[in-house]
């Protein structure tokens, strides 16, 4: 059992959360990822790490809700439990094996959509804490939905804020901002890591393909046991499949093959729906979802 | 009653069973045992003994379940077994015990897997539990993984004496007992979870949600937290494809996925919240127990379900038992048929499968006759899902973070194979993670066999 020290609401859907984890708290790096099962019952859910504290034995994650076990999940309270927290997953980021010095001389150039917020910042910290400096774009929907922008400000470089709506910051997609700040505003970048939604890492990729930047991306598909056991999270990267779980989570995102990644993500849609429709109707639900095989 | 035949095995109807995930054998009771008991020969040189991997006394125990000593049975089989309800459902008997067994020269068999089994139910029913030492010795052993190979090397250790830890990665002990062999060959309640719960009487700890190479190493395991050896039963879990067009197809399924979703997270229930996508026709690709276990699941689920496997019936891998069993449910089975193609919607589902037949040619590495394609055999089947079962591979992550663990081109961990010693000091493996996949008994022999050399490392009997 892992003992909840922090849940916290940072916006709408969005929980930050803060497990006592001392294994994984002592081995995590930024990039790398847990999986959390709330109890008997739920699903193994795959979440990056968003920050760790080593010494308090701590790993803090984000949480979106998006089906039955995610809902549940953000229902906890501090002081409660998880029944399986496991981890670190998947490999760190590459440039944390980087030589310092090296590494001083590359600009990066972070770019978070939404819920890659959280993963990012763990990255930025690192950069932060080795007297590197980073920018970093956070774009979000709306102003409501921008999360850990304090936090985010105290470790990075420039950080650039946009909303789709214009209600924070710059109005726009991330992609405009890279698109301003290279092109007029003169910025030079060598390295971008972009995460975020599958469709917002294409259209990254997209952009920085044609501006000559490598970027990485941190995958997040569908996954079971994030050990490398079921091959579930399987992707096409350079024309090879790779499992994410074990080969990344972070790619070469000029690599990836998006359109079936995000093919894939699509798979359990109507099955994660599912499960929640069965706990809010109950008897009632007589698969009317089409997907359940409750039409018997 | 024809001595020359066996006591029948009652079976859940076949009908039935199809659609539901209770066990499809329902076991011996007692007069039905002791009169298969009976039949045995009581040899003096019993060659079922010399066919058991862990070298149970078959005869013995026979014996007792004869004479209705069903304790003293379990007694027997405890010397050499900590997993007899497990062994006597999921043992390939036919090629083990039984197959040697002398009543079968000239009639049947002796039924050994389902009188260990009997013998196996009747003290978990009658609380009979196994003994703990009084005192532990004070060493520290880690054990990776709670499969067979992993319990069973505890199990021995910890009736030494020594203060054994099983790490396991996944959120419920047990390895492929848990996650891939299904709820209806292999109960996980009252069998899997009593038999852990036994070892863990033996005094072993269970850890679960640690995934060593990543949680923490092997190396740190040592020097940091006083393990003096450690025994890597991390088995085979990394799931192998073909390699051919559309297999990333939504609807595409390696078993271990489609299994680990139905037995370990329970999709098949519907008070769970992992989903599982059942399919309404489904071809599982493979000819392995495995391939039976997914293909039956996918029944149970509701699904019309084809074997679809590259040789003839004769070279099917799955242990005999499961072949008829899935037929009688109603499996299909396209023999000599290879799949070259998975045929997929606009949306990225499975719509098809082109497949082409096979013909037996010469006999291959592994004896068996190599299957040759057939040209301009190609027809397609409409599949809706696909379930890839063929084969795994150990996974990389424990050999990649351990400096000096030997492993060969298959990844699989360098290990002796009569005291499972690696290339590392104090470092012992067993199971499918150096064979690669193969049988429950094969890794209990081989966690009996690391248990035997870790003593001796720790004991200083060992002599080289």
């Amino acid at each position: 059992m892992f003992q909840i020290t922090r849940s916290e609401k940072l916006a709408d859907k969005i929980y930050l959360m803060e497990v006592k984890a001392p294994r994984v708290a002592h081995s995590c790096e930024p990039g790398e990822f847990v999986i959390v099962k709330m109890d008997e019952k739920g699903e193994r859910i795959p979440l990056t790490i968003c920050d760790f504290d080593r010494e308090a034995g701590t790993v803090t994650i984000v949480i979106q809700t998006v089906g039955a076990s995610t809902e549940r999940m953000v229902e906890r309270k501090a002081g409660e439990y998880f029944q399986d927290f496991v981890g670190p997953l998947g490999n760190p980021s590459d440039f944390i094996k980087e030589d310092i010095e090296e590494l001083k001389g590359k600009r990066y150039l972070f770019v978070a959509g939404g819920l890659g917020t959280a993963p990012v910042y763990p990255q930025v910290k690192w950069f932060h804490d080795h007297g590197l400096e980073a920018d970093v774009i956070v774009g979000a929907k709306t102003k409501d939905l921008v999360i850990l922008e304090e936090e985010m400000k105290a470790v990075a470089g420039n950080l650039y804020i946009t909303t789709d709506d214009g209600s924070y910051g710059r109005k726009g997609m991330v992609t405009e901002v890279i698109r301003d700040l290279v092109e007029k505003e003169g910025k030079h970048y060598d390295v971008c890591v972009a995460i975020g939604p599958m469709i917002m890492m294409k259209f990254v990729c997209l952009l920085t393909k044609e501006l000559n930047i490598p970027t990485i991306v941190s995958m997040n598909p569908i996954m079971v046991d994030g050990t490398g056991m079921c091959g579930a999270c399987r992707l096409t990267v350079g024309g090879q499949v790779k499992f994410a779980c074990v080969d990344g989570p972070e790619f070469d995102g000029h690599q990836v093959n998006f359109d079936e990644a995000m093919k894939r993500q699509q798979m359990y849609k109507t099955e994660e729906g599912r499960a929640m429709l069965r706990q809010t109707e109950g008897d009632t639900h007589h698969g009317g979802c089409g997907h359940c095989g409750g039409e018997e | 009653m024809d001595a020359m035949k066996r006591v029948p095995v009652r079976e859940q109807d076949p009908k039935e069973r199809a659609a539901n995930f209770k066990e499809v054998c329902l076991g011996y009771n007692e007069e039905e045992a002791v009169e298969e008991a009976k039949r045995c020969l009581q040899c003096k040189n019993a060659r079922c003994m010399q066919g058991c991997p862990v070298s149970i006394d078959i005869p013995g125990f026979i014996k007792q379940v004869a004479e209705r000593n069903f304790a003293e049975a379990a007694r027997v089989i405890a010397r050499s077994s900590a997993l007899p309800a497990i062994c006597g459902r999921v043992c390939p008997q036919e090629t083990q015990c039984e197959g040697v067994c002398i009543r079968g020269i000239k009639g049947e068999p002796v039924s050994i897997g389902k009188l260990e089994r009997f013998v196996a139910d009747w003290s978990r029913e009658h609380g009979i539990v196994p003994e703990k030492p009084e005192t532990t010795n004070g060493k520290k052993v880690a054990v990776i993984g709670s499969g067979p190979a992993g319990l069973t090397c505890a199990g021995d250790l910890a009736k030494l004496g020594y203060e054994v830890t099983i790490f396991e990665a996944l959120h419920e002990p047990g390895g492929v007992l848990t996650y891939g062999i299904p709820e209806f060959r292999l109960p996980k309640e009252t069998v899997v979870r009593a038999e852990i719960e036994n070892v863990k009487k033996l005094g072993v700890t269970i850890e679960t949600d640690v995934v060593v190479g990543k949680s923490v190493t092997i190396d740190e395991l040592m020097e940091e937290e006083g393990f003096q050896a450690v025994f890597i039963g991390s088995g085979a879990g990394l799931p192998k494809f073909m390699g051919i067009p559309g297999e990333n197809a939504n609807g595409v399924f390696s078993a271990n996925e489609y299994l680990t979703r139905s037995n370990l997270m329970k999709a098949f229930r519907d008070d769970y919240d992992t989903p599982i996508a059942a399919g309404k026709k489904v071809a599982v690709v493979g000819g392995g127990n495995v391939a039976m276990d997914a293909a039956r699941t996918a029944l149970r689920l509701g699904a019309d379900v084809h074997i679809v496997y590259r040789r003839s019936e004769a070279e099917l891998p799955a242990r005999a038992e499961e072949v008829h069993h899935a037929k009688e449910e109603g499996i299909v089975f396209d023999l000599l048929t290879n799949p070259v193609e998975i045929l997929t919607d606009e949306n990225g589902w499975v719509k098809g499968m082109v497949v082409r037949k096979m013909e037996l040619g010469e006999p291959d590495a592994s004896g068996r006759r190599r299957p040759v394609e057939v040209p301009g055999s190609d027809y397609t089947i409409d599949v809706d899902t696909v379930i890839m079962s063929l084969g795994t591979s150990p996974n990389p992550l424990i050999s990649s973070t351990t400096e000096g663990l030997e492993v060969n081109r298959w990844r699989c961990i360098v290990a002796d194979e009569h005291n499972g010693k690696t290339t590392k000091e104090g470092v012992y493996a067993g199971g499918d993670a150096v064979t690669g996949a193969a049988t429950v008994i094969l890794a209990m022999e081989a966690g009996k066999a690391g248990a035997k050399g870790i003593h001796q490392f720790l004991s200083g009997e060992e002599k080289e």
